[in-house]
């Protein structure tokens, strides 16, 4: 546990948490839309093709000029602002009254170190997908406050239930650059033993979970896991992170209801990125927010600003301690924006403008943060470039050692299959091992 | 020794397993107060409380999914999908997570479980109440599929693959939940997975069998005896990984030999089976194999005894193989 705690540093902030229970009125969700985090208070939605219907609208006001008995039985009751978002951070540097976590400057700057970390990675990696030399990388571009303050809001002790975009959550918990780079190989010295794609790593020891490429699966397991621990009496929960897309899986219903029936304490955490792939938010629901789906379920909804380190920060915190008081899960929603690609198999061009990156690129996460640091006058430009400096030494230096490392064995694909090899595969394993590829000294 | 049905005998298993072991838990639609739609786990609420026996939300894959995510913290779950027709919704957690689980982390993590569904025909389920899915699970690396025939194997199954730290799948052959009756040692005890067991000795030709479809291999082979012709009867136990040593050693002996299951034919386990056996054990074979299966059709409700591969099936392919020069 980290110093402090989840325990006593959860301050209980109310507003943070609206009640469950409140339906909203219509519009639309999409992040890049949306009008709280643009700063722009009460302004209409508007997308990038100008301003769009709501889509209730009609319904709300037919109902109100025609009697006939089907609008009675479809009442619309409608809230003007049920799920607002929660922000801390301002642009520059300064904190909104009544929502300062209270960190200790010493924990922003190694939440900054670890921000700059993510960040300089995502690029070298892609840098490095793009030579050839990795297959593939899954970035996080734009989204490091809402991944890493989240997995700082939690207990360390707490288990993360990974998607597969939040490799600066594991670095946090304590993951090795090198095992993280050599994941990306897929070298003997990977974790995993290049059984998966990379950016599929896995880190028990830091309570952080096994990644799957299959949207939403982590969620139901998620629930299970913090179910496992309130059946033995142990204060634990999960985070599960998944993206605004999850929200459409069989997963994501399941899990948000089990845990919900049976106070599972488990904080779903929503990534709304805008995107999933070339999907825009608004194709995964006809809600305005997604936060608003918690009501559903009877569990607290909460939007945060995902661009702002501390907001971010401040909810998990209050969703956590909710959770230790026996309260159940909670559903933030934390409005962020995919500045990259889905991945690096994936052309956003073809799909987005970049104009639209303009708006969330001034809501850079980082910048905020950094311009805090600097107003309490302990980060400079150059102890932040110096920083970049022994990012990309350790980063040189952890490819270079993984591209030395050579492949996993051959034998060593039919490991951990079984907890002991079965007759059949024993049989498979001789096939391989005396064949073509092994005497060519695979 | 106390004689018990195959419910007696998996409700017993289960009861022992979560006396001896406070992580093993229950959960599924309808197994805690009502004690499961065939009354499998009566009792067993009343008995561990509501904690350890959960009636959950109709949501296979919550079940499952959440059951993984038990599995990973320690505790041992015991799921229960209530007919295996209703598996589907859960398959993804199967498919790309459970049976997965501990490759994919490189040993880190493991999800070792017991899924139990009741399987087969033979109740007036049509489509949707008596479908036979095995081939859909043996396919998948990383799982184990178990499908006993009597409650002594029921019970002895059934403890051996919670204690066992694989993802097991325990397909209860519903159609002899409460006829397939036999003596059941008190207490613990355990059936090894992985061992088929010889049921009925004979030189001519070899049945394999598993499940509800074993009574009716055994009355055609009764039938059969009276027209001169030995079967021997192999009730394979567990599908998978499948004791091929057991079935190599009869099929050398017969020459000959017949599978038969409940599911449909094409893309079936005895596809996998015979395939088995011609690649071993093809010199030794007098006869071409023969599956007696259900046809490629979806389960019909009321020709379901016609369509299953009952003994009036068997009785003339074991007659036809056995002469079949």
């Amino acid at each position: 546990m980290r110093p402090g705690g989840v325990e006593n540093r959860l301050r209980p902030l109310r507003s943070i948490l609206p009640a469950s229970s409140i339906p909203s009125a219509g519009g639309r969700i999409s992040p890049r839309t949306d009008s709280d985090v643009s700063g722009v208070p009460n302004a209409e939605p508007s997308t990038r093709l100008g301003r769009i219907q709501d889509p209730h609208a009609a319904v709300r006001s037919s109902s109100l000029e025609t009697s006939d008995s089907v609008s009675r039985l479809l009442p619309s009751q409608v809230a003007d602002e049920p799920y607002p978002v929660v922000r801390s951070l301002r642009p520059d540097g300064t904190i909104e009254p009544g929502f300062d976590p209270g960190l200790d400057p010493s924990e922003v700057l190694h939440l900054y170190r670890h921000l700059l970390l993510t960040r300089t990675l995502d690029e070298r990696l892609v840098v490095l997908q793009r030579q050839g030399r990795i297959g593939f990388h899954v970035g996080s571009l734009g989204e490091e406050a809402a991944i890493l303050g989240s997995t700082y809001g939690v207990a360390e002790t707490d288990w993360i239930f990974p998607c597969y975009r939040e490799f600066g959550s594991a670095l946090l918990r304590g993951l090795s650059l090198q095992k993280f780079i050599d994941n990306m190989f897929g070298n003997a010295n990977d974790t995993v033993q290049g059984r998966q794609m990379p950016d599929h790593y896995t880190c028990r020891e830091k309570c952080w979970g096994s990644i799957s490429s299959p949207v939403g699966t982590q969620i139901t397991q998620a629930v299970g896991f913090a179910w496992g621990a309130k059946i033995e009496g142990k204060n634990l929960a999960t985070l599960a992170y998944f993206g605004d897309g999850a929200t459409s899986t069989p997963d994501f219903h399941s899990g948000m209801n089990l845990a919900a029936v049976f106070k599972i304490p488990t904080i779903f955490f929503c990534r709304n990125n805008g995107w999933a792939i070339s999907v825009p938010s608004d194709r995964q629901t006809a809600t305005r927010t997604f936060a608003e789906k918690a009501a559903a379920y009877g569990m607290p909804g909460v939007r945060v600003d995902g661009n702002d380190l501390f907001a971010v920060i401040l909810v998990t915190r209050e969703a956590r301690a909710l959770a230790a008081r026996g309260g159940g899960p909670t559903l933030i929603e934390a409005l962020t924006y995919r500045m990259g690609g889905h991945s690096t198999s994936d052309d956003p061009d073809r799909y987005r403008g970049r104009d639209d990156l303009v708006p969330w690129a001034e809501k850079d996460p980082l910048g905020r943060v950094r311009r805090y640091l600097e107003r309490h006058g302990v980060l400079t430009k150059r102890d932040e470039e110096q920083w970049i400096t022994e990012i990309d030494n350790s980063f040189r230096r952890a490819v270079a050692t993984a591209e030395s490392t050579p492949q996993p064995s051959l034998s060593s694909m039919f490991d951990d299959v079984y907890a002991n090899l079965p007759w059949h595969l024993v049989e498979q394993r001789v096939q391989l091992l005396e064949g073509p590829r092994a005497a060519k000294g695979h | 020794m106390p004689l018990m049905n195959m419910v007696q005998a998996i409700n017993d298993a289960l009861r022992i397993a979560m006396r001896a072991d406070r992580r093993v838990v229950l959960l599924g639609e309808d197994v805690g107060k009502i004690g499961g739609v065939f009354r499998v786990t009566a009792g067993l609420s009343d008995e561990f409380g509501a904690d350890r026996v959960i009636d959950t939300p109709l949501t296979e894959n919550g079940i499952i999914g959440a059951a993984i995510g038990m599995a990973l913290y320690g505790i041992v779950p015991v799921p229960e999908i209530q007919f295996a027709d209703f598996f589907w919704p859960a398959y993804e957690q199967v498919v790309n997570e459970l049976s997965k689980y501990r490759y994919r982390s490189g040993g880190e993590y493991s999800a070792g479980m017991v899924i139990r569904t009741p399987v087969g025909g033979g109740i007036k389920g049509g489509h949707y109440h008596s479908q036979h899915p095995e081939a859909q699970f043996v396919c998948i690396p990383g799982l184990k599929v178990v499908c006993p025939s009597s409650a002594y194997d029921a019970k002895g199954l059934l403890l051996a693959a919670i204690r066992d730290p694989d993802p097991v799948i325990f397909f209860e052959p519903k159609r002899i939940y409460r006829a397939a009756k036999g003596e059941v040692p008190e207490g613990d005890y355990t059936v090894p997975l992985g061992r088929a067991q010889v049921v009925r000795p004979g030189r001519d030709v070899t049945v394999l069998a598993y499940g509800a479809m074993l009574y009716e291999a055994l009355d055609a082979a009764a039938k059969a005896q009276r027209q001169g012709v030995e079967c021997e009867i192999v009730d394979l136990r567990t599908i998978w990984p499948v004791d091929i040593e057991t079935i190599l050693e009869s099929v050398k002996k017969t020459g000959r030999v017949i599978v038969v299951h409940e599911a449909p034919r094409t893309g079936g386990f005895g596809a996998e089976l015979l395939t088995l056996i011609t690649e071993r054990a093809f010199y030794h074979l007098e006869a071409p194999p023969v599956r007696v299966t259900g046809f490629d059709t979806p389960f019909p409700y009321t020709l379901e005894s016609e369509y299953m591969p009952l003994s009036h099936r068997i009785l003339p392919a074991v007659l036809d193989v056995a002469r079949s020069a």
